[in-house]
């Protein structure tokens, strides 16, 4: 292969501790390489060491070649006129990645500025024209906008005209898409693979979706504990997939936990008519909102980021006011702007997205899962109440004597296990689930995801299964609703709404998630 | 921006308002009668009663509260009881020693902290970082009274560079600066102790978001991207500091003013307060609110110039 880069016996510690191990590939001009794994594979690694931009504590050792020029061998002064000229990257974080106190127009510029030495008004006009070509035409978006006044799918065009400024020979690009939701995806994905092909840089991408992946990449590094385990050309790598990790990483990502469909039980929560209005929005961010969620059924709710689902999802639980419309739990009313009473929120529980932030870190395990019992009228205590955690802890996995634990010493799938179990402790009939497995890896999310298909089954119990992830939606729930600017768009049985979408809005959600089943068609 | 100027406005006065409400029934409405107090425990009923009748206590509360208020808008704060001379003259007099001396305490303070802060944050861990760390737990430790005997003891005592205290008056301003400037120093340093352990920290922590890393990728070295991106989002807090330091500065200069017998504000409520001068407390007491509030609304202005998100805010 004519390389334009080329990585050789690539290897990184940190202080004792081996994070990257041997990584070797070559990266051609106009190619596009996809490097995958989960989280700690040593994929951001591997960037980073490409950029020299490791922690400080981190050695790196083997061979990193760019159009011959050995990189481990320049002076950080000469890797500073490298990195944004001829490797550029772009990260994850779209709300972070933008420094909020500068505008975008001075932020590309700063590219040009600094390597080309032009002068202010010409990197200024550079910066434009880098803007209008990744789709933030001046006339729309001004230089002069701030990065708090774009949305996450329009800042990451920004980070994207900081990187392409002056047609980089090599991209970087780590999980650019991760924190979008999947129409925004789609579209930025168009755009890099566009660029690639007008400017002929060579590309690594870095993701953990499979289904992202095939579609996109000519080549293919899967990675797991700092080395790469398989590799090859896209489309016979996943045809083939001699790894077995390769195989477990496919399967995990497409999982179907085996469970019973729910039969039609009574009605536990019917929403009518629903509103929830913000002073000064232009309009409701739930609006005229109406669903039934049956006993031991699971409900998916999907839907992008600002569609009103959060909004929706609080108001549920008592925390947001509401403005009209009722909710009746088990048949008992719930008048608009009255608080959720403390008999029904004994019966509700939920479970957040985020495994790190939604625990006190001070509290040991079994005070954190014991927390609900203060919504009971005579919570248990002492052995009793020692026991109904034990059960919890272990109906989840985990075992009795975690309790006496705190919090860090468990790792983020660990900790969604605890979380689903403060749920479970008071038994309740419903448990709202937010996002719950989106911060997990595959692997992670398919156990995850059978333990709670396994938990319905056994206990009883209804989700309401809320995701932007359609994927994880279709796996676990009966049925689904499509909601679209506080509306729920469409509803159906999940597998008929799925197989036969009828609202355009659904059709374009299920066009733009990447599948490896029809990436490799 | 037009409205978040308004709200800001807004706050200013509604905080002056609800502070003139609490001086004014401290001193005047709660138990105790002003003139008896004024007075002490040996005065005379009749003396008492031609006090009261003079500083208008006969009258309604309301009354008296508009009075006071309507005068100090106009710059009339009555006549001090004990030295018989308008009040706005004492506090016009005094405030010619502790303003300058405030803002000389306070830039000396800043040019010493920033660079410092910066410094030990740009070097972390490193000596630099140890020794600013430990400096400035030492200048937090150690009481300004004691630091700034320990200033006269050397350079006014020894060295003879300074006069021991006193003010000479504006009439030289070199002569009156120079007088200024071992107060100046003994109130700043344990300022600068505190501002340049904010800016280090407020400074890493900016160091450590995710838009430096996008700089670095850009090409800037490390100190390109402390500079230009990390510095500005490092002010905010700063900010914040500095504006609680003037007020702490202003009306917290009581001892230093003792220690170099300088004519200032803080002195001026200390004889008010010991002689039982009501009218001098209640009207420094005002003033000083005015400008704690004052500068809050500057350092808000500030956050804004700083920061566009709070331009947009709706």
């Amino acid at each position: 292969m004519s390389g334009l880069l080329q990585v050789s016996g690539l290897s990184v510690t940190i202080g004792a501790l081996p994070v990257l191990r041997d990584v070797s590939f070559d990266v051609a001009p106009g190619e596009i390489l996809g490097l995958i794994g989960e989280s700690g594979s040593g994929k951001s690694m591997t960037a980073l060491a490409l950029m020299d931009l490791l922690p400080p504590r981190a050695r790196r050792s083997g061979s990193l070649r760019l159009e011959g020029t050995e990189l481990t061998a320049l002076t950080e002064a000469r890797m500073c006129g490298l990195r944004g000229r001829d490797i550029a990257m772009v990260f994850q974080e779209p709300m972070t990645a933008l420094n909020p106190v500068l505008c975008i127009g001075d932020q590309v510029a700063e590219t040009v500025r600094l390597h080309t030495g032009a002068s202010r008004a010409e990197a200024r006009a550079r910066a434009a024209e880098v803007l209008e070509r990744v789709g933030l035409p001046p006339a729309e978006f001004p230089l002069s906008r701030y990065p708090h006044e774009l949305s996450g799918g329009q800042r990451q065009r920004v980070v994207i005209a900081m990187a392409i400024a002056l047609r980089p020979k090599l991209l970087i690009c780590d999980e650019p898409t991760t924190a979008l939701d999947v129409t925004t995806q789609a579209r930025i994905v168009a755009l890099l693979r566009r660029l690639v092909a007008e400017d002929g840089m060579g590309m690594i991408f870095i993701t953990h979706d499979l289904g992202l992946v095939a579609g996109l990449a000519d080549h293919v590094c899967i990675m797991r504990g700092g080395e790469i385990v398989e590799r090859g050309p896209t489309a016979p790598l996943f045809r083939e997939m001699r790894h077995p990790y390769t195989r477990a990483l496919a399967e995990a990502s497409e999982h179907v936990p085996a469970r019973k469909p729910a039969g039609a039980g009574a009605p536990l929560l019917e929403i009518r008519d629903l509103v929830r209005r913000y002073a000064g929005a232009p309009g409701p961010a739930v609006d005229r909102v109406s669903f039934t969620l049956r006993r031991g059924e699971n409900l998916g709710l999907v839907g992008e980021s600002g569609c009103g689902k959060s909004t929706l999802t609080r108001a549920l639980l008592g925390l947001e006011a509401t403005q009209g419309g009722s909710i009746r739990f088990d048949g008992a009313e719930i008048p608009a702007g009255a608080p959720v009473p403390r008999a029904v929120r004994q019966r509700m529980q939920v479970v957040f997205q985020d495994p790190y932030g939604s625990f006190n870190p001070r509290h040991r395990v079994e005070r954190l899962v014991a927390e609900p019992f203060h919504l009971l009228d005579r919570p248990p205590k002492g052995r009793a109440r020692r026991a109904r955690v034990a059960e919890a802890l272990e109906s989840v996995g985990l075992s009795a004597a975690d309790a006496s634990k705190y919090i860090h010493e468990f790792s983020g799938g660990q900790r969604q296990r605890i979380a689903i179990a403060r749920a479970l402790v008071i038994r309740p009939d419903l448990i709202i689930l937010d996002e719950a497995v989106s911060a997990l890896d595959v692997s992670i999310r398919a156990q995850v995801l059978d333990l709670l298909a396994e938990l319905s089954g056994r206990f009883g119990m209804s989700y309401l299964f809320i995701s932007h992830d359609l994927g994880v939606v279709r796996a676990i729930t009966d049925r689904v609703m499509v909601m679209r600017a506080g509306r729920i768009v469409e509803e159906g049985a999940t597998e008929a709404l799925f197989r036969a979408p009828e609202h355009p809005y659904t059709r374009e959600l299920l066009a733009a998630t990447p599948s490896l089943a029809t990436a490799l068609a | 921006m037009a409205r978040y100027l308004a709200l800001r406005l807004a706050i200013l006065a509604g905080t002056l308002f609800a502070a003139s409400v609490v001086i004014f029934l401290a001193l005047e409405v709660i138990p105790g009668d002003a003139a008896a107090f004024m007075l002490g425990l040996n005065a005379q009923p009749d003396t008492v009663a031609a006090l009261r009748a003079e500083l208008g206590l006969d009258q309604p509360a309301l009354w008296r509260y508009l009075g006071w208020i309507g005068g100090a808008l106009q710059g009339d704060f009555g006549l001090s009881y004990t030295y018989k001379v308008p009040v706005a003259e004492l506090i016009g007099d005094r405030l010619w020693v502790s303003l300058p001396l405030t803002l000389y305490a306070l830039a000396l303070s800043t040019a010493i902290a920033l660079p410092v802060g910066i410094l030990a944050a740009a070097r972390r861990g490193g000596p630099a970082d140890i020794t600013v760390m430990g400096a400035t737990q030492l200048g937090i430790a150690v009481p300004n009274f004691w630091f700034a005997m320990m200033l006269v003891a050397l350079f006014a005592i020894s060295l003879r560079w300074f006069s021991a205290g006193g003010f000479p008056g504006w009439a030289d301003p070199l002569a009156a600066l120079k007088a200024l400037t071992l107060p100046a120093v003994a109130l700043a340093l344990p300022q600068a102790s505190i501002l340049a352990r904010v800016m280090r920290s407020a400074l890493i922590e900016c160091l450590g978001e995710d838009y430096i890393r996008t700089a670095r990728a850009k090409g800037l070295t490390r100190g390109q991207a402390l500079r230009r991106h990390a510095l500005r989002n490092a002010l905010i807090p700063v900010l914040t500091i500095l504006g609680m330091q003037f007020s702490f500065l202003i009306a917290g200069a009581i001892i230093i003013e003792n220690v170099f017998f300088l004519p200032g504000l803080g002195r001026l409520v200390f004889q008010g307060i010991t002689q039982r001068d009501l009218m001098v407390v209640k009207n420094v007491a005002l003033l000083l609110v005015f400008a704690v509030t004052l500068v809050t609304f500057l350092v808000d202005l500030a956050y804004a110039a700083a920061d566009p998100r709070l331009r947009t805010r709706r």
